[in-house]
């Protein structure tokens, strides 16, 4: 199922006798979720994701804007008739009612010609558990299991009923690092079988990155950038995106361009063409630093980290905006730990440049 | 071990001597008062001992009228204040402009005197030179006759007195109610309406079961407050309930021991364990019977 957002906006008003304060969690929303993928909806806590999420559900209503499944227009439905299926963050699993009990709830609540005979119901249930691989712990409470079973059975419950679209609210915040690497990967699967358009939640740019077909930065309420992965990762559109995507984060310095030259503190680091002279911000990725002896790009080296396939190369410079930079280089790249400087060339592809008072990217 | 033992009793000595001498010991002294016939105060003697009293206490018609009087008063006003609390706790929590203002009036007779709230039950309801009572000139002005509530028949009297005990008790079971159900995460509720669950079947599946432990709470607590109610009809009925025919068990036991018909300690004490046995027999079945319905979570 197709989901649009035309001009979406929520509104929440300010507290206090006054009401002032007011503030926007979503604004004017636009942009259209195509059939069948996984998107990740990603920006830091309070930046709107959780209120996106709920505008989609139908928990809250729009301040203004539409929201279409396909071609119909259900900014008026409320949640029971949007049919849509939502994973909490707490899983919000029924806690006296056994896990088959869970999963055959939003069946058994259907009416008239929709609903099922008893066997159905149970076939479905079957097959709903089957898929998240929770089959043989249907008779037990949700007391009773671990959190990642918990999670699937949330899972499958949102499922059951083959909701137009599936929703998930930070579906692995409650889980541990191992158990969040395999969950995901799970999500993935069961998304890909079900060919369900999806919709999740999270702060983690790992998490969003590794499984989505198409992930939107948000922050303060306004969506950032929208794309594939890689291609956001590839091009941020501003400093915000380029900072908060990547893992060790990107290397910020305060950078200047003249003479269609870009420097670095003293070094020129590469070629601008056609950009004014002007003091700039300038994002250097990890992987973007390459160490030669002849590098413009001279820093002074404070440690080497060996991390088996890649080195980690710590070092300082003067314009850097944090006190230390982290470049990752080849595992057979020649540093030398004892020499105190270290000379790179950058690789142009990975080096970004942001206009300074904006953030918004130059190139 | 043994040092540590002596010490862990020594803590608890104050609240065993004082259960001890206040409760305990009365409560032994109260059976074995029932099975000494004849027993006199002042002489402090008795006749012998066996089961004389308790023969005479099943057989003595006023005690049979209270004890009428308390199961009507038992089997109608829990489950009518428990249902009736339920619901107007529900309204409460859905409701956000005025909840507060609601909230204490609806808890205002918990704090009232028994009394007080006796006296405007007989305002309301009583017959005087003057007056009918409020109550009657609604009556009259429907166009009904008027009925004497607090000296009339017996089912006006036990509806005034059943209306009263519910009136009363309610306040504290939609405090207990309300807080049980602002403790149900919204999280559930939530993820029912996006299931497209019903109103009724969101409070009969998942709110019910949830507030469950309170509910059982309330209803034990309910069984044993109203067997043990007298001060009620004394409020209403004055003192000499026995000729209302309005009295209770444990106004039958008052009776023996200090009413008109005072000084009989045995007569007294034998009612007083038939009403023991009552309870935790109701209790006990209550118990029982929810142990299949209530769910706790920790």
């Amino acid at each position: 199922m197709k989901v649009t957002l035309q001009n979406l906006t929520k509104k929440f008003p300010g507290r206090g006798r006054k009401a002032a304060g007011e503030v926007t969690a979503v604004n004017h929303f636009d942009f259209e979720i195509p059939d069948g993928k996984l998107v990740g909806l990603l920006g830091p806590s309070g930046c709107g994701k959780s209120t996106a999420l709920n505008l989609l559900c139908g928990l809250l209503k729009p301040t203004e804007g539409r929201i279409f499944f396909g071609d119909e227009d259900v900014t008026d439905l409320p949640p029971e008739k949007r049919e849509v299926g939502m994973v909490f963050q707490n899983y919000a699993l029924y806690p006296h009612l056994t896990v088959r009990q869970n999963i055959l709830f939003p069946l058994q609540n259907r009416k008239g010609a929709d609903r099922l005979t008893k066997a159905q119901m149970e076939q479905k249930a079957d097959e709903a558990a089957r898929l998240v691989q929770i089959d043989g712990l249907m008779d037990r409470k949700p007391a009773e299991l671990s959190g990642g079973q918990q999670q699937r059975v949330a899972i499958a419950r949102a499922l059951v009923k083959m909701p137009r679209i599936l929703l998930m609210d930070e579906p692995l915040s409650n889980l541990d690092a191992r158990l969040r690497l395999q969950t995901r990967e799970e999500i993935r699967r069961i998304q890909r079988e079900t060919g369900i358009t999806t919709v999740f939640v999270t702060h983690d740019q790992e998490e969003a990155m590794s499984i989505s077909d198409i992930i939107i930065v948000m922050k303060d309420g306004e969506i950032q950038q929208i794309g594939q992965p890689q291609e956001v990762y590839d091009a941020p559109c501003n400093l915000f995106v380029a900072k908060f995507l990547g893992n060790p984060p990107i290397n910020t310095f305060a950078g200047s361009v003249k003479d269609g030259r870009l420097f670095i503190g003293d070094c020129a680091v590469s070629e601008v063409k056609g950009i004014p002279d002007e003091e700039v911000t300038v994002g250097v990725r990890p992987e973007g630093f390459l160490p030669t002896p002849q590098g413009a790009f001279v820093c002074s080296l404070d440690r080497v980290e060996v991390m088996g396939r890649d080195i980690s190369v710590i070092c300082t410079h003067p314009a850097c905006d944090s006190p230390v930079i982290r470049a990752i280089v080849n595992g057979e790249s020649q540093v030398e730990p004892g020499s105190g400087t270290v000379r790179f060339d950058l690789k142009p592809s990975k080096v970004f440049v942001f206009r300074k008072d904006t953030g918004e990217r130059i190139c | 071990m043994e040092k540590k033992s002596l010490k862990g009793w020594l803590y608890l000595l104050p609240a065993i001597l004082f259960l001890g001498c206040f409760l305990v010991y009365p409560l032994i002294d109260v059976f074995v008062y029932s099975v000494e016939e004849g027993y006199n105060f002042a002489s402090q003697t008795y006749s012998g001992t066996g089961l004389y009293n308790y023969s005479y206490v099943l057989r003595d018609p006023y005690f049979l009228q209270a004890l009428k009087n308390t199961f009507l008063l038992v089997v109608i006003t829990v489950p009518v204040s428990t249902g009736l609390s339920l619901l107007i706790s529900v309204g409460l929590s859905s409701i956000r402009p005025l909840r507060e203002l609601f909230q204490t009036i609806f808890f205002l007779p918990y704090v009232t005197n028994t009394l007080a709230v006796g006296l405007v039950f007989m305002i309301l309801f009583k017959k005087t030179a003057y007056t009918d009572g409020f109550v009657n000139l609604l009556l009259n002005w429907f166009g009904a006759g008027s009925i004497d509530f607090i000296d009339g028949p017996y089912a006006a009297k036990m509806f005034v007195l059943c209306l009263y005990t519910i009136w009363v008790v309610m306040p504290f079971k939609i405090l207990i109610l309300t807080s049980a159900l602002a403790s149900v995460n919204q999280t559930y509720y939530n993820a029912a309406k996006i299931d497209g669950t019903s109103g009724l079947r969101i409070f009969f599946r998942l709110t019910l079961p949830m507030i469950s432990p309170t509910l059982v709470y309330l209803i034990i607590t309910g069984f044993i407050g109203a067997f043990k109610a007298y001060s009620d009809a004394v409020a209403l009925f004055g003192t000499d309930l026995n000729a209302a025919g309005m009295n209770t068990i444990v106004g039958y036991v008052y009776d023996m021991l200090y009413g008109n018909s005072g000084g009989y300690p045995s007569y007294a004490s034998a009612a007083a364990v038939l009403l023991f046995a009552i309870v935790l027999t109701i209790t006990c079945i209550n118990l029982l019977v929810s142990r299949k319905h209530v769910h706790y979570f920790s």
